[in-house]
């Protein structure tokens, strides 16, 4: 294997990515802007859940029970009503998500030491919302009842709940370390499949395997550059995470680097590997690429979605993407500080992965027209 | 190399599926020989020379490129050959330096050599002032002897060109065959293939490929003496197509040719006769007709119709 003819392979792909404003714009905007939109824009903490509070009783408790959600931080108060048409004119309208009826007889309840019913109506279209939004009212209203009722209830057991590794349930930190790998693996499959395929559409590649170049030189020439591009995008969504978003690195950083090269360079060998198998267009093997990596690194590798909560035969399915490990290794490090000894299975199987198609693609590169 | 032929197949075929591309095809090329392959498009000319380059492996033949095997021996074969494709196959989007410096790399050109392969190949192609020109904004002739220049960076002793004067201009056309006799003369036997019959006088011996046969080789003279058992007139006149149908319904051998007819007769004098009566009296005034040297276009079109 001559070391010069992959030099000049990989010398070759640089000028060409650096000439061509696409290739440009998928490895260097697509990383910004996807993380842009996913720090800033998607989050799952649920705030500001815009109400109505129809209050019939109108007493001091009652008023006070609405200040407690206020105080919450949580509700937003959009405004007070005084009947049942105007809780479905709000909630219909999308105005408020929540309404509260505090019933006329609420304070007199509640000073007799009876039940005192609260009616919370949530809107459920938004299942995730609604579920989040009723939790929250049903532990601001436990609270109140507590402070207020004078007969105290002892709890037999007392729950108290501590949220490791992301104690503020931030979701800005359990989604940016898993979006690396969505980046890497959107970006740099697209940006390498397109490497093989161009070269079949303008006739180069008829020139070049002509030549005696070897297989296993022309692909490592082209994985190279997209490595390098694939290593900086992973650099940069590093340091936007950290220093833009807060997200704290407890892990080692050179393990870090170490496992994100691992994966890389199985990422970049599965572009190199669509390339050849869709030959010919360019467009087909765009669209095999992010069919293949955007959607099982989106949906299917723990990214957003809790592989925990799918069903069983799905669950088995994400075994094969190796986006699901890195996103388990991603988060081991970036959350829990995990050391290699906790992620050696992971890094084991991306390396495994990483060579079987590697080996795949230089396989699959015949120097044949047919 | 002990044979004395660079280039010796036996029965070459090629199928695509159903449809036979080349057809049993028996080549022997000396070394240092200019060796034409002309056909029209679809003839089979591609095709076999992709074969020879161990681009396409073929569904049928034995023989060797260069000494090595054109079935076993594909990639033995491209370290000793250089080949230009029809679409002249250079990277659009690099400039004339780095293309010449990237096949360099890629053909194993020594290091020491690089520098003057380099300034060779720029002063032939004529390109020294645009070194740093992008390939895709030069003009068609400057690709055509680029990507020649490219493809003999290593000085590989054949040369295989698939239609490198396709889309070429005249002179372009002349000067890029002037190169070839030089390293013809250099003992660099080149295989050719075009769809151009005037290139056909140019090369010292060709091969008339048509539906993947050849139907017809020898040297430029060879065939027109050997196949031209007739001889050609060429006519002047004035409703040239309507001349045409006339004469091709009194079963004569005719095509058109530029502003001319071409008859092919087998008497000169009784041809002569026998056009000039049937023309007139149809009413058609005959200019002129006289007896002429048969191209090689005549030779080819003579012999598919035999076929």
């Amino acid at each position: 294997m001559r070391f010069l003819r992959i030099k000049a392979i990989a010398k070759k792909e640089l000028i060409q990515i650096w000439r061509d404003p696409l290739s440009l714009i998928i490895a260097l905007l697509m990383p910004v802007i996807q993380l842009f939109i996913y720090g800033y824009a998607i989050t799952f903490d649920v705030n500001n859940i815009t109400t109505v509070v129809y209050d019939q009783d109108k007493s001091s408790l009652s008023r006070e029970l609405v200040a407690q959600f206020k105080e919450s931080g949580y509700f937003t108060l959009v405004a007070y009503v005084d009947n049942y048409d105007d809780i479905d004119a709000y909630l219909d309208s999308n105005r408020a998500r929540v309404a509260i009826t505090i019933p006329y007889d609420f304070s007199k309840k509640m000073r007799t030491g009876n039940p005192a019913h609260v009616e919370v109506i949530i809107d459920g279209s938004d299942s995730n919302t609604a579920t989040i939004a009723e939790g929250y009212v049903a532990a601001i209203s436990l609270r109140y009842a507590q402070r207020i009722t004078t007969r105290t209830v002892l709890p037999v057991m007392d729950p108290r709940t501590r949220v490791w590794f992301n104690p503020e349930l931030k979701s800005r930190n359990f989604i940016i370390p898993g979006l690396i790998a969505v980046i890497m693996s959107v970006v740099v499959a697209l940006l390498t499949s397109l490497t093989v395929a161009r070269e079949w559409e303008r006739g180069t590649m008829e020139q070049l395997i002509s030549t005696p170049v070897k297989p296993s030189e022309l692909i490592i020439g082209k994985l190279a550059p997209y490595f390098a591009i694939g290593f900086m995008d992973m650099v940069l969504a590093v340091l936007v995470g950290v220093t833009l978003f807060g997200v704290p690195l407890r892990g080692d950083i050179v393990l870090l680097v170490v496992l994100s090269s691992v994966f890389l360079f199985g990422t970049v060998s599965f572009g190199v590997l669509i390339s050849i198998i869709a030959k010919r267009s360019q467009s087909v093997a765009s669209q095999i690429a992010i069919l293949s990596t955007m959607l099982p690194a989106f949906l299917l590798s723990g990214f957003l979605f809790a592989i925990s909560n799918m069903p069983k035969p799905l669950q088995v399915i994400t075994y094969i993407f190796p986006a699901r490990y890195f996103v388990t290794i991603l988060k081991g490090v970036f959350l829990k500080g995990s050391t290699l000894t906790l992620l050696w299975k992971e890094g084991i199987m991306l390396a495994m992965a990483g060579a079987i198609v590697f080996f795949l693609a230089i396989r699959k590169l015949h120097k044949r027209i047919d | 190399m002990n044979q004395t032929s660079a280039v010796k197949v036996e029965g070459l075929t090629r199928r695509f599926g159903d449809f036979v591309a080349v057809d049993g095809i028996d080549l022997d090329i000396g070394r240092g020989e200019i060796f034409g392959f002309l056909g029209p498009n679809g003839a089979g000319k591609s095709t076999t020379i992709k074969m020879l380059c161990g681009l396409l492996l073929p569904s049928i033949g034995k023989g060797s490129v260069g000494g090595h095997d054109i079935m076993t021996g594909s990639e033995e074969i491209k370290k000793n050959i250089g080949y230009m494709s029809q679409k002249f196959s250079l990277y659009d989007d690099l400039t004339v330096k780095e293309n010449i410096r990237f096949f360099s790399g890629m053909y194993g050109v020594r290091r020491e050599k690089r520098k003057e392969r380099m300034e060779w190949t720029l002063e032939m192609a004529g390109l020294e002032e645009k070194r740093d020109v992008v390939v895709g904004d030069l003009p068609g002739g400057f690709k055509q002897r680029l990507a020649l220049g490219c493809a003999i960076l290593h000085e590989p002793p054949i040369l295989f060109l698939d239609e490198p004067t396709s889309g070429v201009d005249p002179i372009s056309r002349r000067n890029f065959w002037n190169l070839i006799y030089e390293m013809s003369g250099s003992g660099t036997t080149v295989f050719v293939t075009t769809h151009y019959m005037d290139e056909a006088d140019y090369c010292h011996r060709l091969a008339l490929i048509y539906r993947g046969k050849i139907i017809a080789e020898g040297t430029p003279m060879d065939l027109r003496e050997r196949y031209m058992k007739r001889y050609v007139l060429e006519i002047g006149v004035e409703r040239m197509v309507e001349a045409l149908d006339i004469l091709e319904k009194k079963g004569m051998d005719a095509a058109i040719f530029g502003s001319l007819l071409h008859v092919t007769v087998e008497d000169v004098k009784q041809g002569i006769a026998d056009i000039r009566s049937t023309l007139e009296s149809s009413d058609i005034q005959v200019d002129r007709i006289e007896r002429i040297a048969p191209s090689l276009e005549d030779v080819f079109v003579t012999l598919i119709e035999v076929a």
